[in-house]
């Protein structure tokens, strides 16, 4: 309640003493709610409502004695409720014109006796008890509110210091209800406050002009005459006296409206009524307002003058005219896949943004929905500061208007640095902000405050923005473009003063850069480069490379071939000139078109040769140059790493073993784009070999260990991609690298740090022996509890280490004993593709383990995995399928568990069509577990799933074979099922697979086999396709069961033949 | 005769390479020999050597070091002529070439701001500025004043470099600039010799005289 009284509530603005609440809708509707809250509140909440305050409160009533009835003790003027504290004081006390209130019960019957006076009463209460909270429940509740966030803790706290125990509760419970109304308040007035819109002098100045398009004389005329009581205009925009402007009134109107009397109108910022009567300035007395508030005048014209509001929709608005929208044309170029993860749209998101600003400033006052005050296309007119009505005003104007005018434009002309500030005063006088606002010129200047940010990676085309008009370009503009026409016409050492001279204005801002690029500057700069003077070289490229961080200019150095002549440079014998070079280029290569064209040109070649600096442990003066001249070419090539190609052609340049003798530098702002470089080159293999090969491991496990943590990241995400391979992993753990590791896992606050350090984690736990080692440090407890609160791209590589470090049973027990199996089986209601992988692989790897079973079960994770089957991802099908294989086998009663799950057979059975290999492997696994439930295999085989087993039987993928022969085996154990395989010619191919070089294939295959030849003509099949060699030769296996099942089934085809021939020749048996 | 020439010329070039920082005794001695070279048949036995005039100084600025600037070679000119004889002796010779071809920044800093300080007063002014810079951008018939970006450009320079705001640049004004932004250095005019051509001087210069 404290918050909505004091920010919500409209007070009235002269808050002398107590204030008082204004007659406002909000208001009105505020009260209402206040009066309901305590109408109610002894009947809802009676306990409550005896808590007695800690103050009363008090204010002066219109209420008398006579009011007053039963429960009452009247004496005289003075009434006293019978009601009491413990103490005995009365709860309620009249003694007139004051009234004292001690408890919610009393005022809810008060506000019943109050009758019709009650919002008065409460209005009063209100105004007179400011912070009723606080009276209510003692002042160190207050305190409480301040802090908004663990309040409830402090609250606690507060209770449990200040309270006996009994009374706290009932505190705590009313403080709560409290709140709650307070909250309610509050959305609901703000809901109010939304509609409302607050007028400012522009839109009332675009409104008035618009209006006064509509008394033109003739049919269509709507008005007769509208007219400000002054002429006078303040810099603010109000045209009233500075006295009433305190009030937020803007300007007063007189209008004629052709059908009834003449209005006298009040525009204030909280909206426009009528007032008393204000004819022209300095009446006096009749300011007060004599009707309700409208949004804006066109409502209230239509309100007043049925004329009007006939009229006005008909209107034919010449100025209705919408300006030309500025949209922006995306040209997207087509992208190497590798980069399509990650365009990063900062840039034009903000630009929207400015728009979408601009935009805002103008829509609120928009009448209606038809009319629209667009700036009319004679507004746009460049170069005029008030291109519509005001000139003859202007003659009439003091001569101190007109300066101030004249001023106006001037600061709008260089609004330099201080062009934030000057753009919210330009945009404050109404004239011109119109025009401003809306035009892409307002918007270029809005975009020019902001200084143009660099952002990473871009693969977007940037939207051309040019001004219409070049009034309202800053001074350095035409300075700018001024210098640049003397480094046309410049000598060399003029060029050299020129582009110093130039080098003093902030390059960062982007008017700077579009006044240089505007006068054709960056043409000149370019062909600079291709000069033999390096004086000219060198300032070319300091100034190339600051504004090559914007990515506009980055394009536009590439369209004009700069790249070129900057590769070219990189071959010169002044050390500075290369590293300007290679700094710009770095800068350029944002975008993929660019890192093209300097692989095309031979950049990534040359960039690598400034690598190759000698090996000095302390290098002189012009060695320590040489040092600087590499990492500028390390940067270049870091930008450049991005493309696929480009890592390729680093590697083949021999860029990777100079990167790796790089890496032994102590210099920390080397060892960041060196293995920034290396970490993006570490995605493709042939780099990651040649990585693993030039010994770097040992130097990335060593520089894991320094304390930036940037260097830290990019070395745990090298550490990451390299550690797909084996040898990389053992490495690791050979030089010491899984302690670091675990160490990193503490920087819980720095998130791309912390998902560079999962990562390689997860990689590194795909061997066993680290995973043995991870756990002398404990990792599956920290990594358990980095499964809750962490971003997407930690928690894959969070729970793949968890997936990998379960594939040793006592880890499985661990997990469960931290607590994770609850947070792995609630990850699975994510969408997050890779997440998802992972996340069942974990779980999956934990259910092979029966207590977790127990937990995955309770948490009904085999339904969640059997609902991830429908994900349209196979990598996710098949290894939720995998997943669900040893939940099956560990749930007690699984067959009757997947009874349950509607459409879930079919669902697995339909599976069998995808063309996924590892998909249906993974599905015939997990039919092979259904099967073993006879009901559910009735339910499968009602839903077919013989024939499509038995269509898949001709494949050659030995995983899918193994699995496939497994659920055959399985199925044959219903029905007819056996000789519907047969029928189905699944028994010929499954003969075939004994041939295979996989041994557990051929363990399958004879259990299948062996459920098949029960039936006859299987056996005749098998036969045929010289099934009995086979068997008979791997009868002499070392496994009993496959031995068992081998002669077996040799024996069902011995038997049909010998009852064959007893039935043909009648031998005995 | 030679063998005297040879021999005075040994001994002149132990003492001067003691003086000179640059360069050692046998570079000295190569770059008496390139001196007398040029002198030519100015050097006749028993006349005393005065040292290279001016335009043949130039004349060596032009060939050897592609400089085209005739301000600025006379100005080299004078900071090599010490003693402003109008001869550069070989002394004078072997510690100009000593700062022109190998100076340090600090070296190079003071020989510039003495080529630029055209009346050796120890300032540049907006005067000298703007002779020097005179001719270093095209004028612009169509302009009201040709001369109008010259001075602007002279005016902006002048801004930039006189941080004591006296309107003069003195050397302490000239040595921060220079520091500041290394581009600066020859700021008014090229009268430092470019890599190349130094490399290729040098190559020349040094490599063992015929006949040893």
């Amino acid at each position: 309640m404290g918050a909505s009284l004091t920010r919500a509530a409209q007070w009235t603005t002269a808050s002398s003493g107590t204030g008082k609440l204004e007659i406002t809708p909000i208001n009105e509707s505020l009260l209402k709610e206040i009066l309901s809250f305590v109408e109610q509140f002894s009947s809802r909440h009676p306990q409550e409502a005896k808590h007695v305050f800690k103050e009363p409160l008090q204010w002066s009533t219109t209420l008398v004695a006579s009011d007053f009835k039963t429960d009452y003790d009247i004496s005289g003027p003075t009434v006293q409720s019978q009601e009491k504290d413990s103490e005995g004081h009365p709860l309620l006390q009249l003694s007139p014109p004051t009234i004292f209130a001690r408890s919610f019960s009393q005022l809810s019957k008060l506000v019943q006796l109050a009758n019709d006076k009650k919002l008065k009463e409460v209005r009063a209460c209100l105004e007179e008890n400011r912070d009723p909270v606080v009276k209510i429940l003692g002042p160190s509740f207050a305190t409480v509110l301040e802090g908004e966030d663990n309040f409830v803790l402090r609250l606690v706290d507060k209770v449990k210091q200040e309270d006996q125990a009994a009374d706290s509760a009932l505190k705590v419970k009313l403080f709560f209800l409290l709140q709650h109304l307070d909250n309610q308040l509050l959305s609901n007035s703000l809901k109010k406050i939304s509609q409302e819109v607050r007028l400012s002098p522009a839109a009332v100045k675009n409104e008035v002009e618009l209006l006064k398009h509509f008394c033109s004389e003739g049919e269509k005329r709507v008005l007769k005459s509208v007219r400000y009581t002054s002429d006078y205009e303040f810099s603010n925009g109000c045209r009233t006296p500075p006295w009433r402007q305190v009030h937020g009134d803007i300007c007063y109107l007189v209008i004629e409206p052709c059908d009834t009397e003449t209005l006298y109108i009040t525009c204030s910022t909280a909206g426009v009524f009528l007032n008393g009567g204000i004819k022209q300035e300095g009446e006096e007395n009749a300011y007060e307002r004599t009707s309700e508030m409208h949004k804006d005048l066109v409502t209230l014209l239509k309100s007043r003058s049925p004329h009007f509001a006939e009229n006005i929709n008909k209107q034919d608005f010449a100025v209705q005219e919408e300006l030309p929208s500025t949209k922006k044309v995306q040209h997207v170029e087509s992208v190497d896949a590798e980069e399509q993860g990650q365009p990063q749209r900062s840039y034009e998101h903000q630009e929207k943004n400015v728009h979408e600003r601009a935009r805002q400033q103008h829509t609120p006052n928009k009448p209606g929905g038809k009319t629209k005050l667009e700036p009319s296309p004679r507004w746009k007119s460049p170069g005029l500061m008030s291109p519509y009505d005001g000139t003859e005003e202007k003659k009439h104007r003091m001569g101190s208007g007109k300066e101030k005018s004249g001023k106006i434009q001037k600061k709008m002309l260089r609004s330099d640095s201080k062009k934030k500030a000057d753009f919210s005063v330009s945009s404050s006088p109404g004239r011109q902000s119109s025009q401003k606002t809306k035009t892409p010129v307002g918007v270029m200047l809005a975009e020019a405050f902001s200084e143009s940010s660099s952002e990473s990676e871009e693969d977007e085309e940037q939207p051309e923005r040019r001004p219409e008009s070049n009034t309202d370009l800053p001074s350095e503009y035409w300075q700018i473009q001024k210098l640049v026409r003397y480094l046309k016409r410049g000598n060399q050492t003029a060029t050299v003063l020129v582009l110093c001279a130039m080098r003093d204005f902030n390059l960062v801002q982007e008017t700077c850069q579009l006044a240089i690029r505007d006068e054709g500057g960056l043409e000149v700069l370019l062909n600079l480069l291709d000069t033999k003077e390096i004086r000219c070289k060198i300032g070319s490229l300091k100034i190339l490379r600051e504004i090559s961080n914007n990515s506009q200019m980055r394009r536009a150095i590439a369209d004009l071939c700069g790249l070129q002549s900057m590769v070219k440079s990189l071959d010169s014998l002044v050390k500075d000139l290369k590293a300007l070079a290679a700094e710009t280029i770095a800068n350029v290569a944002k975008f993929r078109r660019a890192r093209r064209t300097i692989r095309q040109y031979g950049g990534i070649m040359r960039l690598v040769k400034l690598l190759d600096i000698p090996d000095l442990a302390t290098p002189t003066a012009e060695q320590e140059r040489d040092v600087e001249v590499a990492r500028c070419g390390v940067l270049a090539l870091w930008s450049c790493s991005k493309s696929t190609r480009n890592k390729e052609a680093i590697r083949k340049a021999g860029g990777i073993p100079l990167l790796g003798r790089l890496l032994k530098l102590p210099h920390e702002n080397m060892l960041i784009p060196v293995v920034g470089t290396l970490q993006e080159c570490a995605s493709e293999r042939s780099c990651r070999i040649a990585i693993q090969t030039e010994g770097m491991i040992k130097d990335l496990v060593k520089t894991l260990s320094c304390d930036n943590q940037e260097l830290q990241m990019h070395c745990a995400s090298a550490i990451f991609k390299c550690a797909e391979d084996k040898q990389t992993r053992d490495l690791v753990r050979q030089y010491e690298g899984l302690q670091p590791l675990v160490l990193l896992l503490n920087k819980v606050d720095n998130k791309q740090l912390l998902a560079a350090t999962t990562g390689a984690i997860w990689k590194c736990s795909i061997s066993m022996e680290n995973v043995a080692k991870f756990q002398e440090y404990n990792v599956l407890e920290i990594l358990v509890n980095l499964l809750t609160g962490q971003p997407e791209e930690v928690l894959v590589n969070v729970v793949g280490a968890l997936g990998e470090c379960a594939q040793i049973p006592a880890n499985r027990a661990i997990i469960r004993r931290c607590g994770g199996i609850q947070p792995l089986v609630n990850l699975l209601t994510r969408t997050n593709q890779a997440l998802l992988v992972n996340v069942t692989k974990a779980v999956g790897a934990c259910a092979t383990e029966k207590d977790n079973m127990e937990i995955i079960d309770r948490l009904d994770g085999v339904r969640l995995l059997w609902s991830l089957l429908k994900n349209p991802n196979v990598d996710v099908q098949s290894s939720a399928a995998w997943a669900i294989c040893p939940c099956l086998e560990n749930t007690k009663d699984a067959g009757e568990m997947l009874f349950y799950f509607v459409g879930g057979l079919e669902l697995i059975v339909n599976l069998l069509k995808s063309t996924n290999k590892e998909v249906l492997a993974s599905v015939c696994a997990v039919i092979a577990k259904i099967a073993k439930d006879e009901d559910n295999l009735a339910v499968i085989t009602d839903h077919g799933v013989v024939p499509m087993l038995a269509k898949l039987t001709n494949t050659t993928d030995d995983r899918l074979r193994r699995h496939l022969a497994e659920a055959i085996a399985h199925c044959c154990m219903w029905g007819s099922n056996r000789a519907s395989f047969g029928e189905a010619g699944a028994v010929a191919p499954l003969v075939r697979y004994l041939k295979s070089t996989d041994s557990s294939i051929h363990q399958a295959t004879a259990h299948a086999l062996l459920q098949l030849s029960k039936e006859p003509n299987n056996c005749i099949t098998m036969h045929q396709n010289g099934v009995v060699k086979l068997l008979l030769g791997m009868m002499g296996s070392a496994d009993e069961m496959f031995q068992e099942a081998a002669a077996d089934c040799v024996f069902n085809i011995r038997r049909l033949a010998l009852a064959n021939d007893k039935a043909s020749y009648g031998y005995p048996p | 005769m030679s063998a005297l020439n040879k021999k005075l010329t040994q001994t002149l070039a132990e003492t001067i390479s003691k003086q000179v920082k640059h360069f050692n005794k046998r570079e000295t001695e190569c770059l008496i020999r390139l001196c007398n070279g040029l002198l030519g048949d100015q050097t006749l036995p028993g006349r005393a050597v005065s040292g290279l005039d001016r335009a043949r100084f130039m004349d060596m600025l032009h060939n050897s070091f592609g400089m085209t600037d005739v301000m600025m070679m006379d100005r080299v000119f004078h900071t090599f002529d010490k003693d402003s004889d109008g001869y550069i002796s070989v002394k004078e010779w072997i510690e100009g070439l000593s700062v022109f071809l190998r100076g340090t920044l600090d070296e190079k800093i003071k020989y510039c701001f003495a080529v630029y300080d055209l009346n050796s007063d120890g300032y540049i002014s907006r005067e000298e500025m703007l002779q020097m810079l005179n001719d270093s951008m095209i004028r612009e018939p169509t302009e009201e004043d040709p001369d109008e970006g010259i001075k602007d450009l002279v005016e902006i320079t002048f801004k930039r470099m006189d941080y004591d705001h006296d309107g003069r640049l003195s050397y302490a004004d000239f040595e921060r600039a220079v520091r500041e932004e290394n581009l600066l250095l020859e700021a008014f005019g090229s009268c430092l010799p470019d890599a190349e051509s130094t490399l290729v001087f040098e190559e020349q210069a040094f490599k063992d005289p015929p006949g040893q």
